[in-house]
């Protein structure tokens, strides 16, 4: 394969890399720091996550699903699942789940470091009732903390109703906000709520100028894959920031440069210039065999042009920003508007669209064991899928933090026949062209 | 033309309660839905079916339609297509319903309500639109937020936007009259449904767990006033009856809130030594035990309120601080259940992740307990014979001890 400057097989890393490295460090140290400095935590989720009023009111958010999928990338969540099943969990539920509460009884943090007990757990379950017994477990091992639901009714109409906006509205300023107030002691200034969500919009522009990048040819990202990095601050604790500005800046201008360049992305192979193929992904990424099964794809020259779960903290991409004019609102739509909290019919024509638009050749389904939120259905959107595009998609199961559930062999054996498939397809439908052509 | 099914006595002699229970049977584990084909010949109206944990069924009765509560196949149905929709690590109850659906039995419901009970369920309303497109479908999202003015508010405007739409279907949209009068229906059965309960509590060996469960169950599929005809009957049947007490340990059935058990599974935990006192089972009639009508609350704010205040805390409602582990707790003591029977489905997330929070209140009030998963289909009672049986020896063993 095409791949350049692989020093090897050691990656080089883009500058845009290391600072989100610097970044996510220096955040985890003010995290165990808490105890120390005084600066209250709330624990939350990534869909529906409410950073910027956290950030105006200076508190530190930590989102469980993240504490996971860093133990599995770190090699640790086997034995912390381990941890949770012996306490009683059922082999049967989702590992993000039992892999938190394993680290939790382990006294062991996502980097090693244990995390400060939260002050709130802010319980916003846009698109997942697993995240209501989530935070139910952890208010049981958390007793003192306070805890805010916010309830986000589901798109299941694929349209957000008057009454669906005014009900989230009035839990954010009934409910959350209050008990931030309570636990903070401070009031909401919603001049620096304003101010966090121009920054946040800044971000979100560049950050969707990344991701539409992928429509370019050779795609100078992997939307999937790389993408998991590029959300990483956007879906976190860095929306608002000087430094997530800074950072999704920085990423832009180096995708940019590489799409002027006629270069790919960095895989763990190296980098992709040359693409054999394009494919849309829907489902989360397996995390504890992440950089094998990129490897799967790099060798075979594909590349992942657009994916959904870098949507799962927010549809950017079909034009929603935070809004400084009208913030509460804007919160609102945010929440309603997270991929998980689509409905399998709004989903299923998402990803036909950036087949579509994006011009893939295939489309593949990533199943994970884990996550009921995604997975149930996904077996239909796959064959309406195929009807809708007239592609072909191809259908994978693992897990996402329990290294039980991938297998190596069989996923990699089921990928060599998918991309012969489209190659082949592709290749006919090339020679029909031919025959065509005088 | 569809098959009637009676529900009552052909002859003038009193029927005995296990003559009840097996006319129930036929009713409500009959997966071509002939009692509903046969009241919609009969009547000319039209059905609406509703997925566990609950359904309005006050609205739909008032909008002059028949409720059905569709709790999957269980160990009826042969699963075909069902598995080309799911993956082997979901839980049965979509599987076979979509089977059903896909095999022509649920075509006799002209429109299907699908509560937020949990992400799969959520997921199947987009499947049923996906798949179902000329048919109503309407997703249920109870409020989590408990508060009158928000989560209650929000919750009667979407009961109300319900009833609005099925009046559209049936040509009938139910004002506050109209309700008021069916949620009196309700509660009379509610009402009955509860003197049942106190029957089991008394003297569980009059009502045994089977038979309970079919009666139950048959309200699923029948007319609420039929109903309460039967469940009357089915009391002083069973009060009347000649059954002497046997020394079973009494246990509370509590997780199988969704996905319910084969029959054969309860009939077992009976055989095997335990009366079963209280249980979660077939929820989706009865997740509201109490009376719903409230003095001075209009029919709609009563209904909205119900679902929020005296719901049953399943598995599928978010109540921190531990509330549910003391629910069970107390309802132990006011039954004087000897232990509890946790039986959740496989592969059941709420259930399955209650399960950790229910056995530690257990443990800290001293009840024993026990645990299994189950898949509407099990097959093999054998496990679970053996361990009810172990069960409630040890639980007997204790009790005389003390
Ligand atoms: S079920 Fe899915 S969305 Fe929900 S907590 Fe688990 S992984 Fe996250
Ligand atoms: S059995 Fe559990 S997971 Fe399955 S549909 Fe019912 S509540 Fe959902």
């Amino acid at each position: 394969m095409s791949t350049r400057d692989t020093e090897g097989g050691h990656v080089p890393k883009e500058p845009s890399m290391i600072k989100q490295k610097e970044l996510l460090s220096a955040y985890y140290d003010r995290l165990v720091a808490a105890p120390q400095t005084g600066q209250k935590v709330v624990y939350t989720f990534v869909p529906g996550n409410l950073t910027e009023l956290l950030l105006a009111f200076d508190v530190l958010p930590v989102l469980p699903e993240i504490n996971a999928l860093q133990s599995a990338m770190r090699g640790r969540s086997g034995d912390f699942i381990a941890e949770a099943e012996r306490a009683g969990h059922s082999e049967d539920v989702c590992s993000y789940v039992k892999c938190d509460l394993g680290m939790l009884r382990a006294k062991s943090g996502p980097t090693g470091k244990p995390l400060p007990p939260p002050d709130l757990l802010l319980l916003s379950y846009t698109g997942c009732f697993t995240f209501m017994k989530w935070f139910e477990l952890l208010k049981q091992e958390f007793p003192k903390a306070e805890v805010a639901m916010l309830h986000v009714p589901y798109q299941a109409d694929g349209v957000v109703t008057p009454e669906m906006r005014q009900y989230v509205l009035a839990q954010l300023r009934e409910e959350v906000v209050p008990k931030l107030e309570r636990i903070t002691g401070k009031k909401l200034d919603e001049d620096r709520l304003r101010e966090l969500m121009e920054k946040s919009a800044l971000a979100e522009d560049d950050f969707v100028a990344v991701l539409e990048a992928g429509k370019k040819k050779p795609s100078p990202i992997d939307g999937y894959f790389g993408a998991v990095f590029y959300i990483a601050p956007l879906f976190s604790a860095f929306r608002g920031t000087d430094d997530g500005v800074a950072y999704y800046r920085l990423l832009r201008e180096e995708v940019e440069q590489r799409a002027a360049e006629g270069r790919g992305p960095i895989t763990p192979l190296g980098q992709l210039d040359d693409q054999r193929i394009r494919l849309v992904v829907e489902g989360p990424p397996c995390w504890t065999s992440f950089r094998e099964l990129w490897s799967m794809f790099a060798a075979e020259k594909a590349v992942v042009v657009a994916s959904t779960y870098c949507k799962v903290g927010g549809l950017y991409d079909t034009g929603f920003r935070h809004d400084p004019r009208r913030p509460f609102d804007s919160l609102a739509d945010y929440c309603l508007g997270c991929y998980t909290n689509l409905s399998l019919p709004s989903r299923t024509d998402l990803v036909a669209r950036y087949v579509r638009e994006y011009q893939a050749d295939g489309f593949l389904v990533h199943s994970v064991k884990s996550c009921n939120s995604f997975s149930a259905g996904q077996l239909l959107m796959l064959r309406s899928l195929e009807k809708k595009t007239g592609v072909p998609g191809g259908f994978l199961e693992s897990d996402l933090v329990d290294p039980r559930y991938f297998s190596g062999a069989n996923v990699k054996n089921r990928l060599e026949s998918y991309f012969q498939m489209l190659l082949a397809r592709r290749g006919a439908a090339a020679e029909r062209a031919a025959e065509v052509t005088p | 033309m569809a098959t009637p099914v009676s529900t009552q006595s052909t002859s003038s002699a009193p029927r005995r309660p296990e003559e009840i229970a097996k006319a129930c049977e036929a009713i409500a584990f009959d997966v071509s839905f002939a009692p509903v084909r046969a009241w919609k010949e009969r009547t000319g109206r039209k059905a609406i079916g509703f997925l566990p944990i609950y359904g309005p069924r006050e609205i739909v009765t008032a909008a002059g339609m028949l409720p059905v509560a569709v709790m999957g196949g269980g160990d009826r149905v042969e699963i075909v297509r069902g598995d080309a929709y799911f993956q082997s690590y979901l839980c049965q109850l979509p599987r076979s319903t979509i089977e059903l659906a896909l095999g022509g039995q649920l075509d006799v419901l002209d429109g299907m309500l699908f509560p937020a009970t949990c992400d799969v369920l959520r997921n199947l309303s987009g499947m049923w639109r996906m798949s179902f497109p000329d048919k109503l479908v309407r997703y249920l999202d109870f409020p989590h937020d408990h508060r009158p003015l928000v989560g209650m508010r929000f919750w009667e405007n979407d009961l109300r936007a319900l009833a609005h739409d099925l009046g559209a279907l049936s040509g009938i949209v139910p004002d506050e009259t109209a309700l008021a009068r069916s949620i009196a229906l309700y509660d009379e059965n509610r009402a009955l449904l509860a003197s049942l309960d106190a029957l089991r509590v008394e003297a569980p060996h009059r009502a045994p767990i089977a038979e309970v469960y079919a009666l139950v169950r048959a309200g699923a599929v029948l007319p609420v006033e039929e109903h309460s005809v039967l469940v009357r009957e089915y009391i002083a049947a069973a009060k009347a009856a000649d059954r002497a007490p046997r020394d079973h340990a009494r246990v509370l059935v509590v997780g199988a809130f969704c996905e319910q058990p084969p029959i054969g599974l309860l009939v077992t935990l009976e055989r095997a030594g335990c009366y079963v006192v209280g249980d979660d089972l077939c929820l989706a009639t009865r997740l509201v035990g109490e009376q719903v009508a409230t003095e001075g609350v209009p029919p709609f704010a009563s209904l909205a309120r119900a679902w929020v205040e005296k719901a049953r805390p399943t598995a599928s409602r978010y109540l921190p601080n531990e509330e549910k582990g003391r629910w069970l707790v107390d309802r132990c003591r006011a039954l004087r259940a000897d232990g509890v029977v946790l039986a959740a489905p496989s592969f059941c997330d709420p259930a399955l992740l209650e399960q950790p929070m229910l056995q530690t209140a257990l443990d800290r009030a001293g009840i024993p307990h026990t645990c299994f998963k189950y898949a509407e289909n099990t097959a093999q009672l054998q496990p679970i014979y053996e361990q009810a049986g172990t069960f409630s020896d040890s639980i007997r063993l204790f009790t005389e001890a003390a």
